[in-house]
C-alpha cells in the first residue's frame, strides 16, 4: 500500500524533526504560561478522543482492501448487502458520543480560557493597551506613563490585561507560548488576558496579512522578574524620545519597526524598538475614537492608507 | 465618482497597467516572473487560436461546442475550463512553495507579488477549478443518471457556463492588464477599501466573483429544477442514484449560500466606486459586517464542492466492489445533515473577532456536530467494500487516498472547530494545511476519480491505466509531503500567507514540502501524459457499447458517447440502482416496439455574446471606461430580450434516424463478447459487462 507507506513515513519525519521545536519559543507547544498549556492539553486530548473513530478507519480499509480483493475467490461476496442495524448503531453512536464528550469539554475550556476573561490572582494586574500600525505594534503602558514599539516587556506571574485596537486595517495579535490570537480592528477595542509562570523572551507577531511589511510584524515578548522589570521600566522612562501627536503620526505611517526608528531617530532601546519616556494622556483611546464619531475622515488622515500624509493627522478634527 | 481627473477614453488603462511593460522598466527576478506568466498567457491565448485555425476548427467549435445548449457539451466544457485554470493554480502553488523553501530572510519573490500569487491562487483554485469542475461534471453525468434528455434550462446553464469564463477570463487578463488583489481569497476589507488599495486589483476580485458568483447562483437553481422535474418515470427520490442526491443538497446550498458573497462583494464594490461606507474605518462603516457575510458563504461554498464529491465516491466504490452501497438511506440523511449544518458554523472562521465565549461555544459544537455524519459516510463506504469484489482502479485508488488522509483532515477540523484551539492555530499554516487537506484528498480526489470513471462514457474510450496509476500515487505521496509538514509548522507559529520568515528549524519542513509541491507537479504531468496516451491509443481502449464498468445506474445503459438526445426512450425505472437490476433481469438491451420524434434546443449564440459581453463590462468596470460599461450592458440586454422573441428554439430528430442509431447499437450489444471484471482493463472491454454472481446464486 502506497499511501500508508508514504503517511507512515511522513509522520516518522514529523516525529524525528520535533526536536526541532525546543530551539523556538513561539509555539503554545511549549507554553509559558497556563493558558497555552491548556490550550497544548486540549489539542492532545481531541487527538485522543477523536483516535476512537479514527483508528477503525485506518485498519479496516487496508485490512479489507486486500481480503477482499477481486482475485481473492475465496472470500466471501454478498452483492445485495447494505444495511445492518447493529452497523448503524455503531456508526452513528460512536460518532455522537465523541462529539458529545468533546463538546462537554469545550464549553467548559472555552469558558475557562475566553480571553476576556480576566485571570484571577492576588497580584494586581498590569494594563497594556496595544495599537497596531502598519508594520509594528505600538505597546502603552498607561499606569506607568511610557510605550514602546515592537517590545512587550511584562513581569512575571502577573496577570496582563491587553487593550487593543488598530490605526490600520485589521490585524491579529498572538503570543503563541503565552495565549491565542485576538483581531484588533479600527475603531474596535477587543481584549486579551495573558499570565506569564516562566521568564524568557517569547515571539509575539500579527497573523492577519496586512500588506507587504506584514512578515516583519514581530516582536519579542521578554518576560521578566519583578525586580528586572522595574529596571526596565526605569529604563524606558529614562528614553530619549517622548511619545507625542506628531511622533505618532510617522511612527503610524507604512513602515517596520526599523524604519519607524530610523524615521524618529531614536537611539534608546534594541534594534527595530522604540522606547517612549512619556506618552499623552488618552492617546489609545483618541486612536479608538477616531472612527467613532460617525464623520468622514479624508485618507490623508488615516494611518495605513495610500494617501495618508502624517502631517494631516495634527489637524483638529471637528 | 471616484476623486482622480480622468481624461482618456480608455479609463485609468495606460501603458503601465501592462505587465510586460513594468518587468522593462524596472527589471528584477519578481516583475519577471509576473511578466513570464503575462508572455504565456498571450502566448497560450494565441496558440489556441492558431491551433484552432491551422487545424480548421472554428466551425466545429463553434457549431459543436460553443453555441451548444448540450447539457454534456456544456459538462466537457466547464471541465476543460476548470483544467486549464487547475495548470496555472498548481504552478502558482508550486512557485509560492518554492519562494517560501528558500524564504528563509528573502527568497525571489517580492512581497506584493507573493501575496497576488496566494490571492489569484486561492481564488482560481476555489472558484475556477474545483466549483466548474465539480458543476462539469454533474452537467454531464446528472441528467444521464435520472434517465433525461437535458437540463431543465439548457440555454440558461449556457449563460451559466459562459458567466463562470467570464470569471476566469478576467483572472487571467488581470495577469496582463494591470494586477489582481493582494488581499487573498477572502478580500477582507478595509485592506481591500479603496482608500487603502486604489488600484484595479481588488476590482479583478470583485468583478470575477460578482459574475461569476451569477453563474453558480443559476447553476444551483437549474440543477434543483431537473432534479426536482426531470427524473424519468419510476424514479422516486429514494430511487435516485447517490450522486444525485448529493447533487440536489450541493445545488440547495448553491442557492442559498452564494448571493450572500455576490451581495458582499457588490457592497465592497458599492465601498470602492460610490463612496459608499459599509465597511471602511470611518463613517460608521464596520469590516465585521462583510466577514460574517463572507464567510456565511464561504463555510456552505466548501461544503457545496466536497458534498457532490462524496457523491462521486459513492458511485465509485459501489460500482468497483461490485457491490451495493451500504446503507442508502443512512448516506441521504448524512448529506442532508451535512447541507444544512453547513449554514451552522461559519462564525468558526472568526472565532477570534472578540465575541463572547458563548457564542463561540455554540458554533463549535454545530461545528463538530458536522464530523458525526461526515463520519457515517466514511463507515458506509467501508461497508460497502466488506464482502465485496474489489478492483483496485484508477479511481479507486484516489477513493483509498482520500480514506486515509480525509480523515486526517477531519481529525484536524474537529480541533479548529474548537474556539481553544482555533485561538492558537487560526491564520497560520496548520490553517492552510487542513482546508487543502480537505479540499486536495476530498474534492479534487474526488474530481480525478470521477473524471476516470465517466471518461468513457464522455469520449467511448478509456483512459490509459498505468500512467492514471502513476498519476495518481504522485498525487497521494505529493500531497502527504506538501501539505502535512505545514500542519507542523502552523503549530511552530508561522503565519499563513508569509512571504519569508526567520526561523531555522522551519527549514527542513521547507523543504520537504517543496518536494512534494515538485510530486504534485509531475502528479500533473502525468495526467497530461495519460491523457496525450489515451487519445493516441484510442482505439484500443474503445467501448462504444457504453458500460466498460458494470455500472450500475441509468447512464451506463446507453452508448458511449452518448447521443445528442441521451436515451432513444426515456426509460421506466423500477428500482435503486436500476441498470444492475435491468442486467440481473434481462430487462437491459431490449429493443424498442415504436421509436418516436425527440425534439431538442436548438443551439443559440446567447451564452457568448454574453461571455464576451460580461468580459468586456468586467474590464470597463475595473479600468473605469465608462462608455464601454454602457455599450456591453445594451448589447447583452437587447441579445437577451430580444432572444425572448425569438419562437423557432427548438428542432426535432426524426424517429426513424434514432431508430437506426439505437438499432445498430443494439445489434453492436448482443454480438458482443461479454466481459469479466478480469478482462476490465484490458482491449477485449468495448463496454458489455458479463454478469460475474457469487457461487450458489441465480436470477
Ligand atoms: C495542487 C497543489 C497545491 C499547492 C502546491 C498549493 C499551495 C498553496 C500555497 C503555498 C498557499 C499559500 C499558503 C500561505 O498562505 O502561506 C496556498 C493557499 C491556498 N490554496 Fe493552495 N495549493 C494547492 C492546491 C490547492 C487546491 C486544489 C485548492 C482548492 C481547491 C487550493 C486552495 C487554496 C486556498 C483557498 C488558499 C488560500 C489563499 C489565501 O490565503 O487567501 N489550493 N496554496
Ligand atoms: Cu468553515
Amino acid at each position: 500500500m502506497m499511501q500508508i507507506r508514504c503517511l507512515f513515513s511522513t509522520l516518522t519525519l514529523f516525529v524525528v524533526l520535533s526536536p526541532a521545536f525546543a530551539q523556538t519559543r513561539d509555539s503554545f507547544l511549549q507554553p509559558a504560561g497556563p493558558i497555552a498549556d491548556a490550550q497544548r492539553t486540549e489539542l492532545l486530548q481531541i487527538l485522543g478522543w477523536t483516535m476512537i473513530a479514527i483508528i477503525p478507519v485506518f485498519l479496516l480499509v487496508p485490512l479489507i482492501l486486500w481480503h477482499y480483493r477481486y482475485r481473492n475467490t475465496s472470500a466471501r461476496y454478498t452483492p445485495e448487502w447494505d444495511r445492518s442495524r447493529m452497523l448503524e448503531v455503531l456508526m452513528w453512536g460512536v460518532p455522537v458520543i465523541i462529539v458529545c464528550i468533546l463538546s462537554a469539554q469545550l464549553v467548559r475550556t472555552t469558558h475557562d480560557l475566553d480571553p476576556y476573561r480576566p485571570i484571577a490572582s492576588d497580584t494586581p494586574e498590569l494594563r497594556v493597551q496595544v495599537i497596531g500600525l502598519d508594520w509594528k505594534w505600538l505597546f502603552i503602558y498607561p499606569d506607568h506613563n511610557i510605550a514602546t514599539v515592537n517590545a512587550l516587556t511584562i513581569p512575571v506571574d502577573t496577570p496582563v490585561a491587553f487593550e487593543l485596537t488598530t490605526d490600520t486595517v485589521m490585524q491579529s495579535f498572538l503570543i503563541s507560548s503565552l495565549a491565542g490570537q485576538i483581531y484588533t480592528m479600527p475603531g474596535m477595542q477587543t481584549q486579551l488576558h495573558v499570565i506569564a509562570t516562566e521568564t524568557g523572551t517569547f515571539q509575539g507577531e500579527n497573523t492577519q496579512f496586512n500588506g507587504i511589511g506584514f512578515t516583519d510584524q514581530k516582536f519579542d515578548t521578554t518576560v521578566l522578574s519583578n525586580s528586572d522589570f522595574s529596571a526596565w521600566l526605569a529604563q524606558v522612562q529614562a528614553a530619549d524620545l517622548s511619545l507625542t501627536e506628531e511622533r505618532y503620526a510617522t511612527l503610524a505611517a507604512p513602515s517596520t519597526g526599523a524604519q519607524a526608528k530610523a524615521a524618529l531617530a531614536s537611539t534608546s532601546g534594541p534594534d527595530g524598538v522604540v522606547y517612549f519616556a512619556s506618552v499623552p494622556d488618552g492617546m489609545f483611546e483618541s486612536v479608538l475614537h477616531r472612527y467613532m464619531h460617525g464623520n468622514e475622515i479624508p485618507a490623508s488622515a488615516q494611518p495605513g492608507t495610500a494617501a495618508y500624509q502624517p502631517n494631516a493627522l495634527e489637524e483638529p478634527d471637528q | 465618482m471616484s476623486g482622480e481627473a480622468q481624461t482618456s477614453w480608455l479609463g485609468r488603462l495606460n501603458i503601465d497597467s501592462l505587465s510586460i511593460w513594468r518587468a522593462i522598466e524596472n527589471p528584477s527576478v519578481s516583475e519577471f516572473v509576473g511578466a513570464g506568466a503575462a508572455l504565456v498567457a498571450i502566448f497560450g491565448g494565441i496558440g489556441a487560436l492558431v491551433l484552432i485555425t491551422w487545424l480548421r476548427a472554428w466551425g466545429t467549435l463553434w457549431r459543436d461546442w460553443l453555441t451548444s445548449t448540450d447539457h454534456k457539451k456544456i459538462g466537457v466544457m466547464y471541465c476543460v475550463l476548470a483544467l486549464v485554470m487547475l495548470l496555472r493554480g498548481v504552478i502558482e502553488g508550486v512557485v509560492m512553495r518554492t519562494q517560501q523553501a528558500f524564504g528563509m530572510g528573502g527568497g525571489f519573490l517580492a512581497p506584493e507579488h507573493f501575496s497576488e500569487l496566494f490571492s489569484t491562487h486561492g481564488t482560481i483554485m476555489i472558484f475556477f477549478v474545483a466549483m466548474p469542475f465539480i458543476i462539469g461534471i454533474t452537467n454531464y453525468v446528472m441528467p444521464l443518471q435520472l434517465g433525461a434528455r437535458d437540463m431543465s434550462f439548457p440555454v440558461l446553464n449556457q449563460i451559466s457556463l459562459a458567466l463562470t469564463a467570464t470569471g476566469a477570463a478576467l483572472v487571467m487578463i488581470s495577469l496582463v492588464l494591470g494586477e489582481f488583489a493582494t488581499g487573498g481569497w477572502t478580500n477582507y476589507p478595509p485592506y481591500t477599501g479603496k482608500d487603502f488599495q486604489p488600484g484595479p486589483g481588488p476590482d479583478y476580485w470583485i468583478w470575477a466573483i460578482v459574475l461569476s458568483g451569477l453563474g453558480t447562483t443559476l447553476t444551483g437553481i437549474n440543477f434543483a429544477v431537473t432534479l426536482y422535474k426531470e427524473r424519468a418515470p419510476g424514479m422516486t427520490l429514494f430511487r435516485m442514484p447517490i450522486f444525485c442526491w448529493t447533487v440536489l443538497c450541493a445545488s440547495i446550498v448553491m442557492i442559498f449560500a452564494l448571493p450572500p458573497l455576490t451581495l458582499a462583494a457588490l457592497m465592497l464594490a458599492a465601498d470602492r466606486y460610490l463612496d459608499f461606507h459599509f465597511f471602511t474605518n470611518d463613517l460608521g462603516g464596520n469590516m465585521m459586517n462583510y466577514v460574517n457575510l463572507f464567510w456565511l458563504f464561504g463555510h456552505p461554498e466548501v461544503y457545496l464542492l466536497v458534498i457532490p464529491a462524496y457523491g462521486v465516491f459513492s458511485e465509485v466504490v459501489p460500482t468497483f466492489s461490485g457491490k451495493r452501497l451500504y446503507g442508502y438511506n443512512s448516506m441521504v440523511y448524512a448529506t442532508m445533515a451535512i447541507a444544512v449544518l453547513s449554514f451552522c458554523v461559519w462564525l468558526h472562521h472568526f472565532f477570534t473577532m472578540g465575541q463572547s465565549a458563548n457564542v463561540n461555544i455554540a458554533f463549535g459544537i454545530a461545528s463538530m456536530a458536522i464530523a458525526v455524519p461526515t463520519g457515517v459516510k466514511i463507515y458506509n463506504w467501508v461497508a460497502t467494500m466488506y464482502r465485496a469484489r474489489i478492483r483496485m482502479t484508477v479511481p479507486m485508488i484516489y477513493a483509498t487516498g482520500f480514506f486515509f488522509l480525509f480523515t486526517i483532515g477531519g481529525l484536524t477540523g474537529v480541533m479548529l472547530a474548537n474556539p481553544v484551539i482555533s485561538y492558537q492555530v487560526h491564520n497560520t499554516l496548520f490553517l492552510v494545511a487542513h482546508f487543502h487537506n480537505v479540499l486536495i484528498p476530498g474534492v479534487l480526489f474526488g474530481i480525478f476519480a470521477g473524471y476516470h470513471f465517466w471518461f468513457p462514457k464522455v469520449f467511448g474510450f478509456r483512459l490509459e491505466e498505468r500512467w492514471g496509476k502513476r498519476a495518481a500515487c504522485l498525487w497521494v505521496v505529493g500531497f502527504c509531503f506538501t501539505f502535512l509538514p505545514l500542519y507542523a509548522l502552523g503549530l511552530m507559529g508561522m503565519p499563513r500567507r508569509s512571504v519569508m520568515w526567520d526561523d531555522p528549524a522551519f527549514q527542513p519542513f521547507m523543504w520537504l514540502a517543496l518536494v512534494g509541491a515538485l510530486t504534485i507537479l509531475s502528479a500533473v504531468t502525468a495526467l497530461g501524459i495519460q491523457l496525450w496516451v489515451s487519445v493516441r491509443n484510442r482505439a484500443a481502449t474503445a467501448c462504444p457499447l457504453g458500460d466498460p464498468w458494470n455500472g450500475r445506474t441509468l447512464e451506463w445503459s446507453i452508448p458511449s458517447p452518448p447521443p445528442p438526445y441521451n436515451f432513444a426512450q426515456v426509460p421506466q425505472v423500477r428500482t435503486r440502482d436500476d441498470f444492475t437490476d435491468a442486467k440481473a433481469t434481462g430487462r437491459a438491451y431490449q429493443p424498442l416496439s415504436a421509436y418516436e420524434d425527440i425534439e431538442m434546443p436548438r443551439n443559440t449564440a446567447i451564452g457568448m455574446i454574453v461571455l464576451i459581453g460580461s468580459t468586456l463590462l468586467g474590464l470597463a468596470l475595473i479600468f473605469w471606461i465608462w462608455w464601454l460599461a454602457i455599450v456591453s450592458v445594451g448589447v447583452m440586454l437587447t441579445a437577451l430580450i430580444g432572444r425572448t422573441f425569438w419562437l423557432n428554439t427548438t428542432y426535432t430528430i426524426p424517429a426513424e434516424e434514432i431508430a437506426r442509431d439505437h438499432q445498430a447499437w443494439l445489434a453492436e450489444v448482443h454480438a458482443a463478447q461479454r466481459i469479466t471484471r478480469a478482462e476490465e482493463t484490458q482491449a477485449a472491454n468495448r463496454g458489455r459487462a458479463a454478469l460475474e454472481l457469487p457461487q450458489g446464486v441465480s436470477v
